[in-house]
């Protein structure tokens, strides 16, 4: 059973976005990192990239196969967790203790389209 | 979808279920990286029992196998085994195989679990009529398979067995004693380490699996066996040969024995007159990434060939892969690019064997 934390929100592609201010800070889920497997590559945008809502943002690797992160909501990346980059199984370890990157929202309201923990976690069953 | 007689044990010890070749198979039980460690520096056990086992008996079954399989079995010693082909006309290759030579009249070929079919039906079909005095059976269902890798294979099944294991050499194969039942156990494998392959009756086999899973044993999946076969540079059919790829581009020609005659070596010698277009190599990446079946090989923005496989080897941040290129390109030590999520990464050529393979000698 994966774990599904309650004060964040979710998107269906299986990243998790925690809200502070208009800051956005974005990771995948528990259920995502235990589908994966053994997660041996990540690969992250530059801070200063923009993106929309649900554009690619990165590549998460494990030995079998590449996988495609997606953003929740748009923004401006401000921070990427260069320490996981060098260390992607962490996320193994801990989904949701990795932050893969933050964003400044661009638009608060697209945060309403996410999946609140209890739907993700129907959704995961 | 079938099953082996392991199945039910590899859901009862945690093994994640996938399809492969038509069998319902565990892809990983702990994990690859820890399953592939555990092969490279101690003892993993895999399921191998949706291989095909092929069963020549008669007076011609030398004849017969000899002129069918690429590889000298003529030379080859009884109770010896050996790595070859089977050909199509065009010399695209049917199917790798290895073929245990118990004696002139009794020759086993062990073939690709999804080939198995196919290769029985194109030996019937295309040979059976040409008066060979021998029978050919698909024995696959009435025999099981299991592979014990690594550097600790030997001390382990020592202490099962009652023959000295020291006195087997890589490709030798006997029948032995394993806690009281017999088994055909052949000192090799698909890993690059040394190892046994052992094959016995469906139920024989379920009980060695559970004393070996009980002891203790790694439990490996397919997901190991690839990274392990690929890093050892042993080729894999559908991705380094194929009906399409003959074993002259894949640098294979060690198994084929041109002294003797095999059905497809004319046409392997016509196509050996000319420069072969295309080379398999292997590749080192330079630049981040995991190049994979499929990607495409670049040079000089000009598109030369793409990866027939590639890994991150587990437990390591090293990222190689085997590639077809045009041959007009290859070049030792040369830098290409792959592209990978639509970035041009750079790689140099190298050798296709990523270790040093450690078979008993």
């Amino acid at each position: 059973m994966s774990k599904v934390l309650k004060n964040l929100k979710y998107a269906s592609s299986h990243e998790w976005i925690k809200v502070e201010g208009n800051v956005g800070i974005i990771g995948i889920s528990d259920y995502a990192q235990d589908s994966l497997g053994n997660i041996v590559f990540l690969d992250v945008p530059e801070v200063g990239d923009v993106f929309n809502k649900g554009d690619e943002f990165g590549v998460l690797e494990s030995v079998k196969a590449a996988s495609d992160l997606y953003l929740p909501v748009g923004g401006e990346v401000i921070d990427v967790n260069l320490e996981l980059v060098d260390s992607p199984e962490l996320l193994n370890e801990s989904a949701y203790d990795n932050w893969i990157l933050k964003i400044s929202i661009a638009d608060l309201s697209e945060l309403d389209d996410l999946l609140t923990a209890e739907e993700y976690e129907a959704e995961t069953k | 979808m079938k099953k082996t007689i392991l199945y039910d044990e590899h859901v009862k010890r945690g093994g994640s279920i996938v399809e492969f070749g038509g069998y319902l198979m565990p892809i990983q039980y702990q994990g690859i990286p820890f399953e592939h460690d555990a092969v490279r520096n101690n003892l993993g056990v895999f399921d191998c029992s949706h291989m095909g086992e092929i069963l020549i008996e008669g007076r011609d079954a030398l004849l017969f196998a000899d002129y069918i399989v690429t590889s000298n079995i003529g030379e080859l010693n009884d109770m010896r085994m050996l790595y070859g082909f089977i050909l199509y006309p065009d010399g695209g290759i049917v199917d790798d195989l290895m073929v245990y030579k118990y004696n002139s009249e009794k020759i086993l070929l062990v073939v690709n679990a999804a080939n198995t079919i196919k290769d029985y039906k194109y030996i019937i079909s295309k040979f059976h009529n040409m008066k060979f005095n021998c029978t050919v059976t698909n024995v696959s269902a009435t025999m099981s398979q299991l592979a014990l890798q690594g550097p600790k294979a030997a001390d382990y099944l020592q202490n099962l067995v009652d023959i000295n294991l020291d006195d087997m050499i890589m490709y030798d194969f006997l029948e032995m004693k394993i806690n009281n039942i017999i088994f055909l156990v052949s000192r090799s494998g698909y890993t690059g380490e040394d190892g046994f392959e052992i094959y016995g009756s469906n139920n024989d086999i379920l009980e060695l699996f559970i004393k070996l899973a009980d002891d203790g044993v790694t439990l490996c999946g397919l997901g190991a066996r690839d990274t392990l076969r690929f890093e050892a540079g042993l080729p894999l059919y559908g991705h380094e040969i194929s009906e399409s790829i003959n074993p002259l581009e894949s640098g294979l020609s060690f198994a084929l024995a041109f002294e003797k005659d095999f059905f497809g070596k004319d046409v392997l010698l016509e196509i050996k007159k000319n420069k072969l277009k295309r080379k398999e190599v292997g590749l080192e990446l330079i630049g981040r990434g995991i190049p994979r079946n499929g990607y495409l090989i670049y040079k000089n923005n000009k598109e030369i060939g793409y990866v027939t496989t590639g890994y991150m080897i587990p437990n390591t941040k090293n990222s190689y892969a085997v590639a077809l290129i045009d041959n007009a390109y290859y070049e030792k030590n040369g830098i290409v690019e792959v592209l990978i999520h639509n970035k041009h990464v750079q790689a140099r050529i190298r050798s296709k064997r990523f270790i040093t393979n450690k078979y008993k000698k």
